[in-house]
């Protein structure tokens, strides 16, 4: 008798990186429109992805659709390589794709991020994506989607400026710290995922191609290369990022970058690089190591 | 008969040179079955206050809603003096539409949870406005906002307060504040002081007054409230089941009414 093994080829992955060949020509025409309107929000499907809704998947179905073999992958959770989240996906990744894995952003083609731009500049080869738990900047202040729809369609974002306004008058300040809407292009406001205020002026004229996607709620923006992203700001109130410009890493030494704050027992804080990598990279540095450090957005605490 | 003369209104001989702030030409709405309007004409002069007046389910709040633009009628013509705003402003697109009320309309509604935000504090509400036009800088928004409340009597101390926490009173000068910020060519007013009571109605109308007076700014009133129209119209315009039965002087409306309706509404009143 003839097994059914003898008659067939031997098996093959037709497809790599998870997702089937239909899936990826969906998002690949997702993210060129999102490339085309910079700023504006493509629906899409939004896949099952072996990883719970809320988890990273819409930053995950990007990252699976672009990568290939010859990629190299660097995965950070909030600033860090090593956390659990990041690691399982950059794992994930390397198992499905035969990508390289790497901590480092000099030498990484697609960078997926949670909530963090690396402090190294990044470079026209490389791939930027952001994992966006909330792609609606005006849900705060029009809970109707099919309304914030027509309001994006009229360039209506008089009351993200209220909210603005009514900070000021309740607290004197901004307040918003994470997610600051932002000003793509001239045209569409994002809320750029739960970046800090202090790597929104990265994205702006960014060298590198930013995707941000949100896979629970089915929608994917993008921020091309040189490309305006301006927060929006009072004319007479200047937009001011955290003030961590004079803060030092209690590991690495180093000073000028956004931190993580570090509650000790005394009730004190200590502080440590929220850019895991540069810190290691800074201390393997310090020790006399060969290690290539690469120019940053940022330099003592100041924009480039 | 002059060529002049044949376009001007004999019933408000102190706008004799003015053009109309606002034309509306045979105006029909239906919903439905329903005959919401019929064939109703309006004009409103610079600085001059109209009064609609009839019975719930006249179509006096129909008529508000489609000079404000936010809805469309059946058929009808509607123009408003305003630079660069020609033609049928029913054909405008959504958009045009915001922009022109943001800008050039203000609303009082009778209910101020259509008007405002509650939760946001007063100022910021008025700010709202100022922001739509595009105004930019916080110091400014602050001043215009305060200027707006001062103008509505508003107390410049609660000024950050949000309307949820305020009277009724204080919300409809809330909401009135908002409406001048942009100094509009025109001031739709419906019901604005319904729910009130009598003392806080006389405080909203004396403000209304004053706004009128000092700013010649041009209403439209619509109320059921005979007493109200009364105090505040120069011109009446009475309404029944979607038809103007009636227009003239206020005075001639409340002083020798012709249509048995009015008749009827005058001294159901008086």
């Amino acid at each position: 008798m003839t097994a059914l093994s003898e008659l067939t080829r031997p098996w093959a992955a037709m497809s790599y990186g998870f997702l089937d060949a239909s899936a990826k020509r969906e998002m690949r025409r997702k993210m060129l429109k999102a490339i085309a309107v910079p700023g504006c929000q493509m629906v899409y499907a939004s896949r099952e992805v072996p990883m719970a809704r809320g988890w990273g998947t819409g930053g995950l179905q990007v990252t699976l659709t672009l990568v290939n073999p010859a990629s190299v992958v660097k995965v950070i959770d909030q600033g860090a390589d090593d956390s659990v989240n990041a690691v399982s996906i950059r794992k994930f990744l390397a198992r499905v794709s035969g990508a390289r894995e790497t901590w480092d952003t000099l030498e990484a083609t697609i960078l997926q991020s949670r909530h963090r731009i690396p402090e190294e500049l990044m470079r026209e080869d490389q791939i930027l994506v952001l994992q966006v738990p909330n792609p609606e900047p005006l849900r705060p202040v029009e809970p109707n989607m099919s309304v914030a729809r027509e309001m994006h369609a009229d360039a209506d974002y008089g009351r993200l400026w209220l909210i603005l306004y009514e900070q000021m008058v309740r607290s004197g300040r901004i307040m918003q710290g994470a997610a600051y809407p932002s000003l793509v292009n001239g045209r569409h406001v994002i809320t750029p995922s739960p970046i800090p205020r202090w790597d929104v002026p990265k994205l702006h004229m960014a060298h590198h191609l930013t995707f941000l996607s949100a896979g629970r709620e089915k929608r994917i923006f993008a921020v091309p290369p040189f490309t305006s992203v301006e927060p929006l700001v009072f004319s007479d109130v200047p937009y001011k990022v955290e003030e961590h410009g004079d803060l030092t890493c209690h590991r690495s030494g180093v000073k000028g970058y956004f931190m993580n704050e570090i509650p000790q027992d005394d009730g004190s804080s200590a502080f440590e690089l929220s850019d895991s990598n540069l810190g290691i990279k800074a201390i393997q540095a310090r020790d006399g190591e060969p290690v290539k450090i690469g120019e940053t957005w940022y330099n003592s605490g100041a924009m480039q | 008969m002059s060529a002049t003369s044949e376009i001007l209104p004999l019933d408000a001989p102190r706008l004799l040179t003015a053009t109309p702030v606002l034309q509306m030409e045979s105006v029909s709405r239906r919903f439905g079955d329903v005959v919401a309007l019929e064939d109703v004409s309006a004009t409103v002069y610079p600085g001059e206050v109209l009064g609609i007046m009839g019975e719930s389910g006249s179509g006096k709040s129909t008529l508000l809603r489609l000079m404000n633009l936010e809805d469309s009628p059946d058929k009808g013509d509607y123009r408003l003096d305003i630079p660069g705003a020609a033609g049928n402003l029913f054909d405008l697109d959504r958009y045009g539409r915001r922009m022109l009320r943001a800008r050039h309309i203000g609303i009082v509604y009778q209910n101020p949870h259509l008007g405002l935000l509650m939760r946001n504090s007063s100022s910021g509400n008025v700010a709202e406005r100022l922001l739509i036009a595009g105004e930019r800088r916080f110091s400014e928004l602050r001043a215009r906002a305060g200027d707006a409340l001062a103008a509505s009597e508003f107390p410049l101390e609660r000024m950050d307060a949000p309307p949820i926490e305020l009277s009724g009173g204080m919300q409809q000068r809330v909401q009135l504040a908002k409406a001048i910020a942009l100094e509009p060519v025109l001031l739709l007013l419906d019901e604005p002081t319904t729910g009130l009571d009598v003392s806080v109605q006389a405080l909203v109308l004396d403000t209304l007054k004053r706004l009128q007076r000092d700013r010649a700014i041009t209403m439209v009133l619509v109320s059921h409230d005979l007493g109200v129209i009364r105090t505040m119209a120069d011109r009446v315009m009475v309404m029944r089941r979607g038809r103007v039965v009636e227009e003239g002087l206020a005075d001639q409306i409340f002083q020798d009414p012709q249509h048995e309706y009015t008749q009827a509404l005058v001294h159901a009143k008086l």
